[in-house]
């Protein structure tokens, strides 16, 4: 009977978690649409925007933004008209056009060589560079697939080099010093990975069959928090990998994958044909646990996209009060600043935690899901 | 940020699994292959030392044993020489007893052999003696010419009859 309730909980928390995860997208959406009535007064100044400043920051761009007009331009990789298309991104940056949209307000968007970019989207440039939907007043241009590599795949890309010179150089020094004690890097990643082997995956898989998830559970971990501590570095243009959905999502993906091949009859049994359950409470059974193979890998992408995006929209926030304040007066911005600051400081140590935290989560529910879709039956 | 762009679902699936295949590879497999091995062989040791401490024990403990067979040899060769002196000087007593004996005999014999002579010389000294007082007596005797013939006739008439 406790098995059926532990068993019928966890889809159940998942739902909650999901649902108050899931309010938080909402918030952002509060501010994005509150922006343009506050622009409408102050229009003329160009006055400073938070909710767009921050939206900014924590969004996907095909340019590292480092300070001022400095800016790193990253390539543009489009597939359109059955042809790949490559350059850099300074030619839409330096090519800015504006255009009304449905509300009357001007906005502004880059157009090159037949591809215009509004938001970081980018299209096909209609016949008056931006094409607006008469009804609903939404852009109105056809897609094309955009595999630039953006901030967030720079941002990928700098994590895989940084894990693999990390743990290239790790690996070295246990073949340079077999069987001694470790030394330097290698000695403060050690515990990490002892860490990772004896309180995560060994309870959650079991000693026997947890060497075969070690690789990818290390892999993930490390990926996820050195990811999440890029994020966290200031003047590089602020990544935010693991805040973006498409990370998360390939994680969770593969998550969901190794989960669903490495399940045993004992596994599928317990979901297509929940035992000691009475038939009728079969049929509520049955489809929720169905869900909960999707809704779990679902919550494990949610989660950390959310927790580390909710983390950088604070810090960003304390800087936008104070440039709010600044904006008032010097004064204003000055006295803000010195508490502002000391609350970033704050956010920031907890952002450190938080981006351990989020791994360490990550990984041992992906091993606990691992160990569900292996254990054994036991009675 | 909260959209999925194809573009990044791309580019992360290929960087992550290329990452986690060269990690794999080349890190976490010769990484906890020798963490394994350090930890076996950290067993090992431990294992081989409790060994030896036992083995240290089980040593002490013969060490133990053997010294007691040593102290029991010890004390049984020292009744072994008790006795032994015991008999000796026994033997000895035994054998000065009879030297003892033979010398008081022997000392007997001559302090006898002594008394004999001196006997014999008092025997002598006596005799002579009584000879020179009858040498004497008769001396005082013969004064008187009557005397000197009435012992002649006297000597004579016994020689005669002789």
């Amino acid at each position: 009977m406790s098995m059926t309730l532990k068993k019928l909980s966890r889809p159940f928390f998942a739902i909650v978690t999901f649902m108050l995860l899931a309010s938080q997208p909402v918030l952002f959406a509060q501010e994005h649409t509150e922006q343009p009535d506050s622009t409408q007064h102050e229009v003329e100044k160009e006055k400073f925007n938070a909710g767009e400043m921050i939206i900014h920051h924590i969004s996907d761009a095909h340019e590292i933004h480092l300070f001022g007009d400095a800016a790193i331009y990253l390539p543009v990789i489009l597939y359109a008209d059955n042809s790949v298309k490559v350059f850099s991104s300074s030619h839409f940056y330096h090519n800015e056009k504006h255009f009304t949209n449905a509300e009357g307000e001007s906005e502004h968007y880059y157009e090159y060589n037949g591809f215009v970019m509004h938001h970081e989207h980018i299209y096909a440039a209609a016949d008056g560079g931006i094409s607006l939907n008469a009804e609903t007043g939404e852009v109105n241009n056809a897609s094309v697939l955009d595999f630039s590599i953006t901030k967030t795949v720079t941002g990928i890309l700098i994590t895989c080099l940084v894990l693999l010179l990390i743990f290239g150089t790790v690996a070295r020094g246990y073949k340079k010093r077999k069987g001694s004690a470790p030394k330097g890097l290698q000695s403060f990643m050690e515990p990490l990975i002892l860490f990772i082997r004896d309180e995560v995956a060994i309870p959650s898989i079991g000693a026997k069959k947890a060497d075969r998830y070690m690789p990818f559970l290390l892999s993930t971990f490390f990926f996820i928090w050195i990811a999440n501590i890029l994020g966290l570095i200031p003047f590089i243009g602020g990544f935010n990998v693991t805040g973006t959905l498409s990370v998360t999502l390939v994680l969770a993906a593969i998550v969901f994958i190794i989960t669903t091949i490495s399940g045993n009859k004992h596994y599928w049994g317990h979901i297509l044909w929940p035992p000691g359950v009475p038939l009728p409470i079969k049929f509520i059974l049955v489809p929720i646990e169905v869900a909960g193979l999707f809704i779990k890998p679902l919550v494990l992408m949610i989660r950390l996209t959310a927790n580390i995006t909710a983390g950088h929209i604070i810090i960003l926030a304390f800087v936008a009060l104070v440039l709010i304040f600044g904006q008032m007066g010097a004064a204003a911005g000055y006295g803000v600043g010195v508490g502002s600051i000391l609350f970033m400081v704050f956010m920031f140590f907890l952002e450190l935690l938080i981006a351990f935290l989020q791994a360490y989560v990550f990984t041992l529910l992906a091993a606990l899901y691992f160990g569900d879709a292996t254990q054994e039956a036991h009675h | 940020m909260l959209s999925v762009s194809i573009g990044t679902v791309v580019w992360s699936s290929i960087a992550f699994l290329i990452v986690l295949f060269l990690l794999a590879k080349l890190a976490w497999k010769p990484i906890l292959a020798s963490i394994r091995e350090r930890e076996d062989s950290i067993d090992d040791a431990l294992k081989s030392a409790s060994k030896a401490r036992e083995e240290m024990a089980n040593l002490t403990k013969s060490n133990e044993a053997l010294l007691n067979e040593a102290r029991a040899e010890r004390d049984g060769m020292l009744k072994d020489a008790r006795g032994t002196k015991d008999q000796i000087i026994s033997e000895a007593k035994d054998r000065a007893d009879v030297e003892y004996n033979k010398i008081l005999a022997s000392a007997k014999d001559a302090i006898r052999q002594e008394k004999s002579a001196a006997i014999a010389e008092i025997k002598e000294q006596v005799a002579t003696l009584s000879i020179e007082i009858a040498e004497r007596v008769i001396r005082e005797e013969l004064k008187s010419d009557e005397k000197q013939k009435q012992l002649i006739d006297k000597y004579l008439q016994e020689a005669k009859l002789n």
